[in-house]
């Protein structure tokens, strides 16, 4: 059984035909070829598959295509503006916030939506927003100090 | 995951028909938290989901007469950072707020929880010693029913194929009352408990003696439960460490949990013990507090 649904990703919209169990993160991956969010856990746990459902951070890995019919989806793909990084990301890379990489999206983008909830958070904010994304290279301690630099950007957009 | 057909309808009517023509085939969907992750590993295989994602109206939170009304759509970071419920009720936003993560309680709706009945989670328990009522809906009618009717077993409820909760009314505190959450993590934040406790305590009006408690109990039974004995060696008492102590004792006789990676079914009854006696210590120094407040 397939649905067509419309949804919006990093701005543009999208008609696809997807089957009714089509996760969010395989319509991403494999219907739309948007491969920067992962699979880790699979049950919702782990935050590699990280993106924003209408501006609130889900886990892409238990919510269904077809949960996004109508809605706006933003990706780590989204955040970078042509070839200027997103100032989270530049932030990643500026301080070293990741190691093997596979988590650095869902951080990512954990991390805007908690800059975009709360412009200056304080580090007990930031590890208990941030709690639900699990670095296996235990990398946290740059992962925390990334998202310190990035909230002290004046021009964050 | 199986095949499935999707119905979205926009209007609780239209669901509740839904439900009534696919009976027990068809499950209902919210947040999808624990249905979507359950579908996953196959455990659960509906013919039919009828999702409630795009119904109008369940997703509201109002102040009604003494109470807080929250609709089944409302969400778990929805209760937390309400404004009225952290005025009115601290310890429900308290409550949801430490539910899983940040994603988790996007998506998880109030509804949902209660429906899943897992007794493993944190709402349903302080739900459960607020003494919250479930409004029922089917397409023939609507019950409501106190929460401590509504479980019945894990992941049981008294549903019927056909209804759904449509919301849960949570009466406030009566004056000189004190509440508190607390529960035992030994692995991380986000995990379910060990033992998760709500205690509300309601002192006479001298600030002294204990008029009435309500204890709840999470993780260490087939369903959230109260210990009823508990609650029964504190009235009429003065809260002293040795009577707050007695109640711990006697909870633990009220608890029949499993053996699990969270620890096994004696050192979690040992645990109800410890974290009821924490509970009330907290929810009887906030009772007092109210109650000189109102002297």
């Amino acid at each position: 059984m397939t649905r067509a649904i419309r949804l919006t990703v990093n701005g543009t919209a999208h008609d696809v035909e997807v089957p009714t169990y089509r996760t969010l993160l395989d319509c991403l991956r494999c219907d739309l070829g948007l491969t920067g969010s992962k699979e880790g856990c699979g049950v919702g746990v782990c935050g590699a598959c990280t993106v924003l459902l209408d501006g609130k951070m889900i886990s892409s890995c238990i919510a269904l295509a077809v949960f996004a019919d109508g809605h706006e989806v933003t990706t780590v793909e989204g955040l970078a503006e042509d070839e200027r990084l997103h100032p989270v990301q530049q932030a990643f890379m500026d301080a070293g916030g990741f190691q093997c990489g596979i988590c650095t999206p869902g951080q990512v983008v954990a991390a805007k939506a908690l800059l975009d909830a709360n412009p200056s958070p304080s580090d007990t904010e930031i590890r208990e927003w941030m709690l639900g994304n699990l670095c296996r290279c235990t990398g946290y301690y740059k992962i925390i100090e990334s998202i310190r630099a990035a909230a002290a950007q004046p021009s964050r957009p | 995951m199986n095949a499935f057909d999707y119905r979205a309808p926009r209007r609780l009517d239209e669901a509740l028909a839904l439900l009534q023509e696919h009976g027990p085939d068809a499950r209902v969907v919210a947040g999808g938290t624990a249905l979507v992750t359950m579908m996953r590993q196959r455990l659960v295989r509906p013919a039919c989901l009828v999702s409630l994602r795009d119904v109008e109206g369940l997703d509201r939170i109002e102040a009604t007469n003494g109470a807080i009304r929250l609709g089944a759509l409302v969400t778990h970071r929805a209760v937390e950072v309400s404004p009225l419920i952290r005025e009115r009720l601290p310890v429900l936003a308290e409550t949801f707020r430490r539910v899983g993560t940040v994603r988790i309680r996007h998506m998880a709706t109030v509804g949902g929880a209660l429906a899943h009945a897992d007794p493993n989670q944190d709402p349903p328990v302080t739900l459960l010693a607020l003494d919250a009522t479930v409004e029922i809906r089917r397409a023939s009618g609507r019950r409501e029913l106190p929460l401590r009717e509504f479980f019945r077993d894990y992941y049981e409820t008294v549903l019927e194929p056909g209804e759904l909760v449509t919301a849960v009314t949570v009466p406030l505190l009566p004056a000189a009352s004190g509440a508190s959450f607390v529960k035992f993590l030994p692995r991380t934040a986000d995990d379910y408990a060990t033992v998760a406790v709500a205690a509300i305590v309601t002192l006479e009006p001298d600030g002294q003696r204990c008029h009435q408690a309500r204890i709840a109990l999470g993780s260490v039974g087939m369903t959230p439960l109260r210990a009823r004995a508990a609650e029964a060696a504190l009235v009429g008492q003065r809260l002293d460490e040795g009577v707050l102590r007695a109640a711990g004792a006697a909870a633990k006789t009220e608890v029949d949990p499993l053996s699990d990676h969270r620890g096994s079914a004696a050192y979690k009854r040992e645990m109800v013990s410890v974290m009821v006696g924490r509970a009330l210590t907290q929810a009887a120094a906030a009772a007092r507090q109210m109650a000189r407040g109102a002297r």
